[in-house]
């Protein structure tokens, strides 16, 4: 990790507490927007198949290449689905850091 | 023999690696996390290494056999933890930077009072987790050597014990990381060669679907040991509605006779006397089971045209030994329909299938979040990208283990459906490739005794690290003697070692009846509903203040234990609960544990606003700033 001046001992000095304030306000902002949207997804897919299994149960073991679509989706498919989330989720989620620390070295207030 | 060298041989590379490894373990800091330098793919496949434990190893394709779809929930849940982890914990926890989650609640909220609290639960849910971990030791030795339970938890516990002691964790991450792919290669490798020989996951699948109303069959004749009431509930054995002749092999004392399936509301109490009554059973004694009619109000309970027709269960005081012959409609299992669909006999057997289902999922993918033992991993990445550039790659290592399990326990209702009969499923890993013809069939279950040992050896590890670190560390270091040297805290290191290991060993003993994957399940319900919340609020609300997090984290740790608790003396016939509802949600709290402490966390930090500490912004900072902000330090210093 490269040093700027910016952060030379930043913990030890006395820090302007309303602008830590406002800082931790739009940083935190950005982070749970992203963790929320990702984690809603995630949710949604995996509240919705026991729902899914009790008022479509004719559906759910429908036959798909040997498998019960519903052993499918739970054996099977629910792990790749969760890859794809957390790489989704990585490459926002680093992105948006440098996006943040982008706009506040640079003095951007939004 | 064949398995008990493959068994040696993985035993000893561990202990070797361990020792190898130690000499390189110099400093404190290199003994408590690893020097905090360890590569994404090593660190990766040490964090899977560690969380692939016995119940996921043996455990899960034994619930999978026994439950069928309904216990897919769990490899899912083991699985989906982990993104949860990513999403909402992992990044702040590693830029907050300290070594275990005892010095995040004292690092968040300068309280030592707290950490007191914190460390206290990393012993409750270590010892949950420790006691499947030695059934699983018990279980793989009791297979392969035919030793007694007990002697395979004490030869087993005492290698892994002073393993660690010996090395700490540096140790143990090459140890970790080897035994992953000891457990990969052990669940996939021999599956292929047992699906060429037996037929294939489809295929199997299709098979059962297919005959929607059977059971799998005995194929052969044979004698079946089962368990006396000191065992219970595995002391039962359920009988299909079918006729057939069955023999007592030795005396017992059956404690209970009743109908196998579970009666409706209204339906008539059923005579089953003339097929076998309660009580002492002489030994050779014979018995004719026929299938008995099902009535209501002396009428015949029809059901899509047929009569509805039980077999009998019977529940045994004394063990008892029961010939059955080739071709039985194994006892204990579910029909092919039920086991194949979602909520069979695991999710319904409350009656509130729903329920049962969201409340384990939710105590899964929270679970995972509090484990005590795997979040001290991520402070062995040098930073918070990289914490999640691991987290990603256990997704993938774990998600690729699970996906085989199932198929384990597909495999094995259809091969080897003798082990429903003493309620046996857990044995299923070890004891299906056996059932390959000649040499082959030693060799791979020689592979996957390795497996087996390979996860409850590297969790089992990672455990008592984790408990004897929080000892020496926190304990000892911060509690009891704060002015002690580092040479000290490594003793009390050790010597914490060496007494939590041998606890377990003891309290392993105890627990032979209980499903592991059960038991695994249970120990994340507990920590769902006390370090999920603490950390969750923690990372992210800014207004919890020490009182509300500590008190939010007793209440909802403690209810779950006790509603647990409750269950577990419930099954052994302690006491009964009577509304089943009430049971449902004792033996799943997580869906009322984990919002009652997320609440009680709420209600009292807004009652002690004035207790949130002055640089709270700061710390806040500290866990969201991006590094390149320079917010964050180590709350250890790395020289410590």
């Amino acid at each position: 990790m490269a040093k700027s001046p910016f952060m030379s001992n930043h913990v030890d000095q006395v820090m302007n507490a309303d602008r830590d304030r406002a800082l931790l306000g739009r940083v935190m902002r950005r982070q749970v927007r992203l963790s929320l949207g990702v984690a809603s997804v995630f949710l949604g897919i995996v509240f919705l198949l026991p729902i899914f299994n009790l008022y479509f149960p004719d559906l759910a073991a429908q036959k798909v290449g040997g498998f019960t679509l519903t052993w499918l989706v739970l054996g099977v498919l629910f792990y790749p689905i969760t890859w794809a989330l957390s790489a989704i989720f990585i490459r926002q989620s680093n992105a948006l850091e440098d996006a943040i620390e982008r706009d506040e070295k640079s003095g951007v207030v939004r | 023999m064949i398995p008990l060298l493959f068994v040696i041989l993985v035993t000893v590379a561990t202990v070797l690696l361990g020792v190898i490894a130690t000499k390189r373990a110099q400093s404190a800091s290199d003994f408590f996390v690893a020097g905090r330098q360890v590569s994404v793919f090593m660190n990766a496949s040490a964090i899977s290494g560690e969380y692939l434990s016995a119940a996921s190893f043996m455990g899960v394709a034994g619930l999978v056999m026994r439950f069928g779809y309904d216990a897919m929930w769990y490899p899912v849940g083991y699985a989906a933890g982990y993104l949860f982890l990513l999403l909402f914990i992992a990044g702040p926890l590693r830029r907050f930077g300290a070594y275990t989650i005892p010095d995040f609640a004292e690092g968040r909220f300068d309280s030592p009072l707290f950490r007191k609290i914190a460390v206290s639960f990393v012993m409750f849910i270590g010892f949950f987790y420790t006691m499947p971990q030695m059934k699983a030791a018990g279980v793989t030795m009791g297979s392969i050597m035919q030793w007694p339970y007990w002697v395979g938890i004490v030869v087993v516990g005492t290698v892994i014990t002073f393993n660690v002691a010996l090395g700490g964790m540096k140790g143990i991450t090459f140890v970790q990381a080897f035994q992953y792919w000891v457990k990969a290669f052990a669940i996939a490798v021999p599956l292929f060669v047992i699906m060429t020989v037996y037929g294939g996951y489809t295929s199997t699948l299709s098979k059962t679907a297919g005959n929607a109303s059977g059971f799998p069959v005995l194929s052969t004749d044979g004698t079946y040991k089962i368990n006396g009431k000191a065992k219970a509930p595995t002391n039962v054995v359920a009988f299909q509605a079918v006729e057939a002749d069955v023999v007592f092999k030795s005396a017992t004392v059956i404690g209970k006779v009743s109908p196998s399936r579970k009666p409706e509301v209204g339906e008539d109490d059923l005579d089953l006397g003339a097929i076998v009554k309660a009580g002492p059973v002489p030994e050779g004694t014979s018995i004719h089971l026929v299938p008995v009619i099902v009535t209501k109000g002396g009428v015949p309970v029809e059901k899509d045209g047929k009569a509805v027709v039980t077999g009998v269960k019977l529940e045994f005081d004394d063990p008892a030994e029961l010939s059955l012959t080739k071709g039985l409609p194994v006892p204990n299992a579910q029909r092919n329909s039920k086991w194949l669909a979602p909520f069979g006999t695991l999710t319904s057997k409350h009656g509130y299938p729903l329920l049962y289902t969201y409340s384990l999922i939710i105590a899964l993918i929270c679970g995972t979040a509090g484990l005590p033992h795997i979040l001290v991993r991520f402070y062995t990445n040098p930073d918070g990208r990289s914490a999640k550039k691991t987290t990603f790659w256990v997704m993938v290592l774990i998600g690729v283990f699970y996906f085989f399990t199932p198929i384990w326990g597909a495999v094995g209702r259809e091969f080897i459906p003798g082990l429903y009969v003493p309620n046996k499923t857990d044995y299923v890993v070890i004891n299906l490739p056996g059932q390959v013809p000649g040499l082959w069939g030693d060799v791979l279950k020689g592979i996957t005794s390795a497996g087996a040992f390979a996860a409850f050896m590297s969790t089992f590890s990672g455990l008592l690290v984790s408990m004897s670190g929080a000892w020496a560390h926190d304990i000892f270091g911060r509690i009891l003697k704060p002015e002690s040297s580092p040479t000290e805290r490594i003793s009390a290191f050790k010597v914490a070692a060496i007494v939590i290991g041998v606890i377990s060993m003891v309290l392993g003993l105890f627990i032979e009846s209980f499903d592991i994957a059960m038991l695994v399940g249970w120990a994340f319900a507990i920590a769902a509903a006390s370090y999920f919340p603490l950390l969750l609020l923690g990372a992210w609300w800014r207004g919890l203040t020490a009182t509300g997090a500590a008190s939010g984290m007793l209440v909802g740790g403690l209810a779950s234990l006790t509603a647990i608790i409750a269950f577990m003396l419930s099954e052994r016939k302690v006491f009964t609960i009577v509304d089943p509802l009430i049971k449902s949600l004792c033996e799943q709290p997580a869906i009322w544990a984990v919002p009652l402490s997320l609440g009680v966390m709420y209600v009292v930090s807004r009652a002690t606003k004035a207790s949130i500490p002055a640089d709270v912004d700061e710390k806040m900072l500290r866990l969201h700033a991006p590094e390149g902000l320079g917010y964050s330090k180590d709350y250890i210093a790395s020289d410590h």
